[in-house]
């Protein structure tokens, strides 16, 4: 048992970090929960299209909990571990199970049970909905058990406090992780927080590539800390590009691949720069070009797939009036499915101005979820192979106190910031299921690393207070460097232009020397940003200072992601490479791995081996044509 | 026109005591802009109309995509997200745009207020499925498509308080919940299993500040940009409540 004066800091409230509040303070754990929004508004609230599980209707069609592995293994081009794959996957029935009994509003079939849509990377209905606004409707009903556990005394929320730093000691048993230093965004007070364990569900870092669909908040900044300060980075190369969201002024909104799996339609005019009115386009002139090349899963081939497709339709002026969008075609729905889809549909007409029930959305690429992340460990165990399973099956030990730790004993990383299961591209609506996962199947490994702690005799409470105060003052004295900075350098345009090369040069095409380029330009931002300059030095609610200081964080984690991608001569997943088109199981069946070399300033590289226990990687095709 | 620049008046406010004063900034239109990418114009550029240098406008703001209720504010008179406000629509009425931080949260600074009042008032309201942990335990009740239906046009109250600030029950002085709150008590109250706990929401919403403080106003349901009804729910709470009472009365509680 963990000591009643133990206590867990999650940073992070999406439905991974409120997943392991929920879990650890079940099991009579205090948690402090970190959050730089109030945590019904984190980033999990923009998923749209649904959870996957197999369930008892897709199991009869022939569906199976193995089956969800072997897309999601297939779907992630080989580069996910196996046995974390296999949990989730045969979590997942449960974990709707228990979503469900929160008061999820799930749709229904007519007799009251629980609806399935198709989705992308699968030829069987196994997504589980709420509209088109599940992610909201999810993180809602974890929401609303985080504020019981309030109520109850057992989370305590800091709510507008930004995380600067993991507190780490060396020790003769090497590092060790006792809690964080953070920020009120409000105050601008700098504290420490002890914690016998620390676990980040800081989610994606979307904005290092300028515009994307992600939340303002998802910058990477918090991984990029984590990583400076000695965590590994697993992955970090592996960015999905989601294929359908709306170009904005200020960000790109997702358009859910729920419209395709409810039978929406992507195709471009057949003639190049004809101008006419989707509508007035007759049915023979329309290219559904997914659907020709893909016969088998059409538009619901995986989002790497079918976003290169319209990158290159749009690269040979194909796209609409020869720009760089394409038709998402939902018009021809029948009502009761167009009903479905009215979250995003109201999104759509809200920010164009047309009906998407009438007038085919206009929509291009964006980059939309993070697949690398902080590098963690777990333990394995075979497993008493259920029905459907296909031969030996090995998952993860229940309780483990590894499980999803990072190489840092005591700092742990759960959701979109841990590099695990999705591999080299995240199929559509596994994204929800991995968070929640993390949090709920390990929960209790947190716990059980604080007992194990505890018999140690290594507990935080033995630190001397004094390695605390340190820690803050180092980041009172980034705060003092950064507010005397008059170099002129303004650190909005510097994202700004960071953002436009790392989208043109490191993300649906990367060759070797745009991305060469980009590795020179991220070392003259570095130079620059030694001479960035605040226009808001006041210590109270100063958003611009904590931008400034992101920005510095997001410059390496870019550093990490380009390093990595360079290397990788190879294409997977999500990493195409031009100039080396074909997947190299021989040298990439592996996971990057960089580490921060700290004295010159950039990512150490290298390799690690991924065990194949179940499924033997196989040439990833989704049935091309041509 | 590539010189067209379109004008911005903000009501700022240093700190949570200090004096409200306005400035106006001039920002080069593009077309497509919304309030956000002008505010991202401000930051990267903090300059009023008249060249003078100031700080940055504060403003709170997560998803921009109008499903995370961060970026509420007052924009030419009316509450609303900053994200969805489309300038070229706002132009359409005024020749300039006007935004005020809402009115009925305490001021952190400039545009960003503290709304953490709503939140607290949802913890006394216990709004949760009371259910037995996150063990295995099977699924949740079955529910008619219809009342599923019913339940998740309740369900995507962002907690963004549009529907507080035009309701003039609601005020900095007193205790009212409001309706995003008495809208989550029949959420919770038309749950099978959320029922359990109907009887302690249900006394919740007859203390002071409580159902009976609603002025019948109707505001709300008129600025709630999810199109939650609103005023539905408050007669159904009200319903709830009487028959509570009631029960009470003869149960001799």
């Amino acid at each position: 048992m963990a000591s009643p004066n133990q206590r867990v800091i999650i940073v992070g409230g999406g439905l991974a970090g409120l997943g392991a509040a929920v879990r650890i303070a079940e099991e009579g754990v205090p948690v402090d929960l970190f959050s730089m929004v109030p945590v019904k508004r984190s980033h999990s609230v923009c998923a749209q299209g649904g959870i996957n599980a197999c369930n008892d209707v897709a199991r009869q069609q022939g569906y199976s909990e193995w089956q969800h592995m072997d897309e999601t293994l297939y779907g992630g081009d080989f580069l996910n571990h196996q046995p974390p794959v296999y949990e989730m996957t045969h979590w997942a029935p449960q974990i709707i199970d228990l979503l469900d009994r929160m008061g999820v509003p799930f749709n229904r079939t007519p007799e009251g049970r629980r609806d399935l849509r198709l989705f992308g990377g699968s030829l069987f209905k196994r997504t589980h909905f709420s509209g088109a606004t599940t992610g909201q409707q999810l993180l809602y009903a974890l929401d609303e058990q985080t504020r019981r556990q309030e109520a109850a005394g057992m989370v305590h929320k800091y709510e507008f406090w930004e995380f600067l730093w993991p507190i780490i000691e060396q020790t003769d048993d090497g590092p060790l992780c006792h809690g964080i230093v953070a920020q009120d965004m409000r105050t601008m007070e700098i504290k420490s927080f002890k914690a016998d364990a620390t676990v980040l569900a800081t989610g994606g870092c979307g904005t290092i590539f300028g515009k994307s669909t992600n939340s303002v908040i998802c910058n990477g900044a918090a991984a990029a800390r984590a990583y400076r300060a000695g965590a590994w980075m697993g992955n970090a190369e592996f960015i999905q590009v989601h294929p359908t969201a709306i170009p904005g002024e200020d960000k790109c909104r997702l358009m859910s691949e729920s419209a395709r799996g409810e039978g929406g339609r992507v195709w471009v005019p057949r003639k190049k720069d004809d101008d006419r009115a989707p509508g007035d386009i007759p049915e023979d002139e329309r290219w559904y070009f997914l659907e020709e090349k893909y016969p088998k899963y059409g538009n619901l081939v995986p989002r790497d797939i079918a976003t290169r497709e319209i990158f290159f339709m749009c690269q040979e002026g194909y796209g609409i009036g020869g720009g760089r969008m394409v038709y998402l075609d939902c018009t021809a729905l029948p009502d009761e499915t167009k009903k479905k889809l009215d979250g995003i549909f109201e999104i759509y007409e809200k920010f164009t101005g047309d009906d998407p029930r009438e007038i085919a959305m206009r929509i291009f690429p964006s980059v939309h979820y993070t697949m690398g992340g902080l590098w963690t460990t777990y333990s394995s165990e075979e497993k008493q192979p259920v029905h459907g399973d296909k031969g030996k099956a090995v998952g993860m030990q229940l309780g483990a106190p590894d499980n999803m730790m990072t190489n840092i004993p005591g700092l742990y990383a759960f959701g979109e910031v841990n590099y695990q299961y999705h591999g080299g591209t995240r199929l559509g609506a596994n994204a929800l299921l991995s968070c929640i996962f993390d949090g709920i199947f390990c929960g209790p490994s947190v716990v059980n690393y604080l007992a194990d702690r505890r018999e140690a005799g290594n507990t935080v409470d033995k630190v001397p207070d004094t390695f605390f105060a340190e820690a803050v003052e180092t980041e009172q004295k980034k705060v003092e460097h950064l507010v005397a900075g008059k170099g002129g350098e303004n650190p909005y345009v510097l994202h700004e232009e960071m953002g436009n090369w790392m989208t043109d040069y490191c993300t649906v095409v990367r060759d070797d020397a745009g991305m060469k380029k980009l590795l020179e330009q991220l070392q003259t931002w570095k130079s620059r940003y030694e001479n960035v300059s605040l226009s808001d030095t006041a210590m109270w609610t100063n958003q611009n200072l904590s931008f400034t200081r992101a920005l510095g964080d997001m410059i390496r984690y870019a550093e990490a992601i380009v390093v990595g991608a360079l290397a990788r001569t190879e294409s997977r997943g999500s990493h195409y490479r031009p100039d080396f088109p074909d997947r190299d199981d021989r040298q990439f069946q592996q996971t990057t791995i960089a580490s921060y070399d700290a004295e010159h300033d950039r990512p150490d590289v290298r390799y690690e081996y991924i065990p194949v226990p179940m499924v033997e990687p196989r040439a990833r095709t989704y049935g091309a044509v041509k | 026109m590539p010189d067209r620049t379109i004008q911005l008046k903000i009501k700022r406010q240093d700190d949570q005591s200090a004096s409200p004063y306005w400035q106006t900034f001039s920002i080069p239109y593009r077309p497509n802009m919304n309030v956000i990418s002008c505010l991202q114009y401000i930051a990267a550029h903090p300059t009023t109309a008249d060249g003078t240098e100031t700080t940055p406008v504060v403003w709170d703001c997560s998803c921009l995509e109008e499903v995370c209720g961060a970026c509420t504010m007052v924009i030419n008179g009316e509450v609303r997200q900053s994200c969805s406000a489309l300038v070229d629509r706002l132009l359409e009425e005024d020749d300039s745009i006007k935004l005020e931080p809402m009115t009925k949260f305490p001021v952190v600074r400039d545009l960003f207020v503290d709304r953490s009042r709503l939140f607290e008032d949802l913890k006394k309201t216990q709004g949760w499925v009371p259910i037995d942990g996150l063990y295995s335990l099977g699924p949740g009740p079955w529910e008619s498509p219809a009342k599923q239906d019913t339940r998740y046009d309740l369900s995507r109250c962002m907690s963004c308080g549009c529907c507080l600030e035009v309701c003039p029950q609601y005020t900095r002085n007193n205790n009212f919940v409001g309706a995003a709150v008495i809208s989550q008590v029949r959420y919770f109250n038309t749950h099978p299993i959320g029922a359990n706990n109907a009887a302690e929401r249900l006394n919740a919403m007859m203390e002071p500040g409580g159902i009976s403080d609603c002025g019948n106003a109707q505001n709300c349901v008129k600025v709630c940009p999810k199109d939650i009804p609103l005023t539905e729910s408050i007669a159904d709470v009200g319903r709830m409540t009487t028959i509570h009472s009631i029960k009470q009365f003869f149960r001799g509680e």
